[in-house]
């Protein structure tokens, strides 16, 4: 009943806007309106084009200086104040712009609206003008560049041999994470044909490298020390995203990246700065990867060396978790494997009771 | 005009040609440059639509997470859970058909396609395209390309839904997401046909400005509008046959067991046997098109700009040349900036640096077009007709979609911005809505001339004003959620604290969606009664210079009944000093207007007596 009022409603309306388009043309056509040239109509138009743009404006300074806190990240990473810093002189460049030139836009409109009997300026071009006008946005915009260069080539350049390796692989629709471990600092090797329901990251346990690394729940980082994520992806294109530390790299099947950078401020640190004692850093999925794409998220812990060396000491390697993956360690490299992934010896002491 | 008047009130329906072909020759398979534009018009208005109401669906998942919206499931069935919410997968595959339907089907062929075809002939002064079998085909190819890909909107593992960038292994694996299925498939098929027709209707393009411009119509006397669509058809023509190789390379990736962009992919409980391909080999390929797709949709936008920001203003455009210069300057760097959309692709940082330079470049001429667009206002005599103010709408969205390019242009500034709704806000603005702009400019400035008769000026100012001040609104504060770190293509950010603390500013963005799409209603209705019971229009009513207002009210077939008019000057002849009118057409030559000549042009007039002056006379005020 409710919808067909509704509807009743809609069709009703729709009548009436129609019959006042309908008297609107007629009572044109008697008064011949519809003749001139230029109607009032624009001088409506004048008008409102100028007063969009103070209203524009307004609510855009108004939002931007109210809601500043909001809609800013606070810096977690040693390179982040770089971007920042670009992406700050890029908005002081082109906020003058913005505002320079619309404002022109919308004042000349008003200022010159047609008047009866007037006529343009005459003035199709002016060499000096343009060079000017092309010469100033080339020399600014060469400013930004060498900003943007220096930044770029800071953050991609190699990162440091003592750097924390840590590795994360996207899969749908999570992150794994795998350090390499607390006894030879390498990472093993994989590959894709190796993976399985437990063994999500496809070790090859022919490689000793692989005995001690463990796979824990969640990423902890060492505050202060360069961290070296190795990225990796399992099934389709993923993007590593860790937008407090302006971490962004793709995770892309076949072809293994990286991102190196510095954590400054342990998740304690953040929290007080925030005043939420709920803070997490997390990692997020930038690249569509399918259905649970939006939900692709890993909590990031970071704190001082000593409670992350800690942390890491305590971990139980991956084959200790998995132990019936030694068979698939060749046999001269078994007794390696126990050591190397701390699994005690129960077999022999059982057999000699 | 007390005719016109009348035929208001009575509905005239007075509309036959002088040409006289059946209704198949006529309406459907006609060969007529003019009737091809209107179809590709109407195919376009008919996607705009399609593609808005995808974009209504998804604005109230992200504005109204909460809300239970099995009311739609008359339109939508199962897509819709039985928690009354919309299905995730089914979100991705909206996102996907409303960027692909937008980009493709509304902004190249709507956009580009109805007015190469309906302007270019008219504007140089030919009777029809090069070849008009080639031209019909091209839209027929264009057709077939919709039929495919609006019967992939129905099927029942959903439409295509790896985004419109399509990237693989996503859109190559089935067991990835469902619309990788036929939906994908479908899709590769459209764009194959839509190809064919992009390149059909580009080398006419092409061969018709080039072979078939009217004595005296030199390049330097060309009006910007052709300039751009000419320089639109070849990048056009350059750059769709890379998309083509990319999607035939994805076709033989996803059906004949190659390995082009697949390798070492455990999927759905198995590892593929695919080893050696590069997914990023995809990405090149498709940005090589990508990139040079957005001046494919924007720069016949600001073409039409140009012209109607001129004839509007009562000037002269300011600075011909350097607009033609910055537009070929464009079109070149267009083929130079692509693997920006790559910066975080894990290709080698030093081409991030080459890209980041090159891309900056590109702002320049930008700019330059900015400034001379804002002195070729200065000191006019403005008249707001609507074409005229979505042009200025249109500068508006320039400017602040172009200057957040300089953002993301910057390697450095994007690896925090990639893929961020920063991204979203910036695209819509200076390649959708100013694109979309432009076609609303086109379509009220040169209505009079494809239907005869005057839309209602009312009804689009209301249009206009609804419909910028929505944009806005839905656009600009996307801005400040992708500075806060919101990624894209976000089904929900219910899972996010830090992610989450915009929902108010998304609920505003989703209820301007629903506005701006609302107001197109009005356009609709416009555009069609005034098809029908317009008031009638007079053969120049705008008071411009360029051929296409020398013919009759509406051409017929061959566009002028007698010769077609000789070209004497260039179409900017706005309120030039001395002349009696504020505008003299392109087909007045010197000799007749001495009073306004500058010292160069007299000396044309010499050359004029050489080759015989042969005006033709258009009587402006004869009906069909």
């Amino acid at each position: 009943m409710f919808k067909v009022i509704i509807a009743i409603g809609v069709v009703l309306l729709v009548i009436i806007l129609l019959t006042l388009f309908r008297i609107g043309n007629l009572v044109n056509v008697v008064k011949g309106t519809s003749k001139e040239k230029v109607g009032s109509s624009n001088k409506i138009n004048a008008g409102l084009l100028l007063l969009f743009m103070f209203v524009a404006f307004g609510l855009f300074f108004w939002y931007s200086i109210v809601y500043f806190d909001d809609y800013t990240l606070p810096q977690a990473s040693a390179h982040a104040g770089s971007i920042d810093f670009a992406f700050w002189l890029t908005m002081g460049l082109t906020g003058i712009v913005f505002v320079i030139t619309n404002v022109l836009l919308f004042v000349f409109s008003f200022k010159y609206q047609y008047k009866e009997g007037g006529r343009g300026k005459f003035y199709p071009d002016n060499t000096k003008l343009e060079i000017l006008w092309t010469i100033v946005p080339a020399i600014t915009l060469a400013g930004l560049v060498l900003t943007g260069l220096s930044a770029w080539s800071n953050i991609t350049s190699k990162a440091s041999d003592d750097a924390e390796v840590v590795e994360v692989m996207g899969y749908q629709f999570a992150w794994g994470v795998r350090y390499p471990g607390n006894k030879d600092a390498e990472l093993g090797a994989y590959d894709y044909r190796l993976i399985d329901a437990s063994n999500q990251f496809g070790i090859d346990l022919s490689d000793e490298n692989s005995y001690d690394d463990f796979i824990p729940m969640e990423m902890h980082l060492p505050k202060d020390k360069e961290v070296l994520l190795k990225i990796r992806a399992r099934d389709v294109i993923h993007s590593v995203f860790m937008p407090h530390f302006r971490v962004k790299m793709d995770a892309v099947p076949g072809m293994p990246t990286h991102f190196k950078f510095t954590p400054t401020k342990t998740t304690q640190e953040m929290r007080d700065e925030l005043g939420d004692p709920e803070f997490d850093y997390f990692i997020t999925c930038t690249e569509i990867c399918g259905r649970g794409h939006f939900s692709m998220k890993l909590k990031v812990v970071v704190e001082e060396q000593e409670a992350y060396e800690a942390w890491k000491a305590e971990q139980a390697t991956w084959l200790k978790l998995n132990e019936d993956y030694l068979e698939k360690v060749p046999a001269e490299k078994r007794e390696l494997a126990r050591i190397k992934a701390g699994i005690e010896d129960n077999t022999e002491t059982e057999a000699s009771l | 005009m007390a005719t016109a008047d009348i035929h208001i009130t009575e509905g005239g329906h007075d509309h036959d040609h002088d040409h006289h072909g059946n209704f198949w020759t006529t309406y459907v398979f006609s060969t007529d440059h003019k009737m091809i534009a209107k179809q590709y018009l109407l195919t376009g208005i008919f996607w705009a639509l399609i593609g808005g109401t995808l974009s209504v669906i998804f604005r109230l998942q992200l504005g109204f997470p909460d809300a239970d919206i099995s009311w739609l499931e008359p339109l939508l069935g199962k897509w819709i859970t039985e928690q009354g919410k919309l299905d995730p997968e089914f979100y991705l595959a909206l996102v996907t058909m409303h960027g692909t339907i937008m980009v493709f089907f509304v902004l190249t062929a709507g956009l580009s396609g109805t007015f190469s075809n309906f302007l270019i002939p008219l504007q140089i002064g030919a009777r029809d395209m090069a070849s008009g079998f080639m031209n019909m085909l091209s839209y027929w190819a264009f057709f077939l390309s919709s039929v495919v890909m609006f019967i992939s909107l129905f099927i029942e593992t959903g439409p295509a839904s790896g985004g419109w960038v399509i990237y693989p292994p996503l859109s190559a694996l089935p067991q990835a997401v469902s619309g990788s299925g036929l939906g994908m498939t479908l899709w590769l098929v459209a764009m194959a046909l839509f190809i064919v027709s992009q390149l059909l209707g580009g080398v006419n393009y092409i061969a018709t400005v080039i072979n078939m411009r009217t004595h005296g119509m030199s390049f330097s006397k060309l009006p910007l509008t052709i300039w751009a669509f000419f320089l639109t058809a070849v990048i056009g023509l350059l750059s769709f046959p890379v998309l083509l190789s990319a999607a035939l390379l994805l076709i033989f990736d996803r059906s004949f067991g190659t390995s082009f962009y697949l390798s070492d992919i455990y999927i759905g409980g198995e590892a593929l046997p695919n080893q050696g391909g590069s997914p990023v080999l995809f990405q090149h390929l498709f940005w090589f098109l990508g990139h040079p797709e957005v001046y494919i949709v924007l720069l016949p936008a600001l073409g039409i700009t140009s012209e109607v920001v001129a004839t509007n203003s009562r000037k002269p455009i300011f600075g011909y040349k350097a607009m033609v210069g910055s537009m070929l300057f464009i079109a070149i760097l267009s083929f130079v900036v692509w693997a920006h959309h790559m910066f975080v692709s894990g290709m080698n940082p030093f081409l991030g640096s080459v890209f980041m330079l090159l891309t900056l470049i590109i702002a320049v001429p930008s700019a330059v077009k900015v400034f001379n667009y804002l002195t070729t206002l200065w000191r006019g005599n403005l008249r707001f007709t609507p074409a005229m103010l979505f042009a200025i709408g249109l500068v508006s969205f320039f400017i602040s979609g172009g200057l957040t390019g300089i953002f993301l242009g910057n390697s450095a500034i994007d690896i925090q911005l990639h893929d961020t709704y920063f991204v979203v806000a910036h695209f819509h603005l200076v390649m959708g809505s100013a694109s979309f702009f432009g076609m609303m400019c086109g379509i009220y400035h040169w209505f009079p001339k494809m239907f005869g008769r005057m839309m209602d000026n009312r009804l689009g100012y209301i249009h206009f004003w609804l419909t910028f001040a929505g944009v806005y609104m839905v656009f600009f504060p996307m801005h400040y959620i992708g500075i806060a770190g919101y990624p894209r293509r976000y089904y929900s950010f219910t899972n996010f604290d830090t992610l989450n603390s915009f929902s108010d500013l998304n609920m505003f963005v989703s209820i301007a969606a629903i506005i701006t799409f609302s107001a197109q209603v009005i356009f609709i209705f416009n555009f069609f009664h005034s098809i029908w019971r317009g008031r009638k229009a007079t053969a120049n009513p705008w008071e411009s210079n360029t051929l296409e207002w020398t013919t009759p009210v509406v051409p017929g077939h061959g566009n002028w009944p007698g010769e077609i008019p000789k070209v004497y000057r260039w179409p900017y002849d706005y309120s030039k000093p001395g002349s009696k009118e504020d505008f003299i057409p392109q087909h007045i030559p010197f000799s007749m207007t001495p009073e306004s000549n500058l010292p160069h042009e007299n000396e044309m007039i010499k050359l004029e007596k050489e080759e015989g002056v042969n005006v033709v006379v258009v009587d402006d005020r004869k009906g069909h």
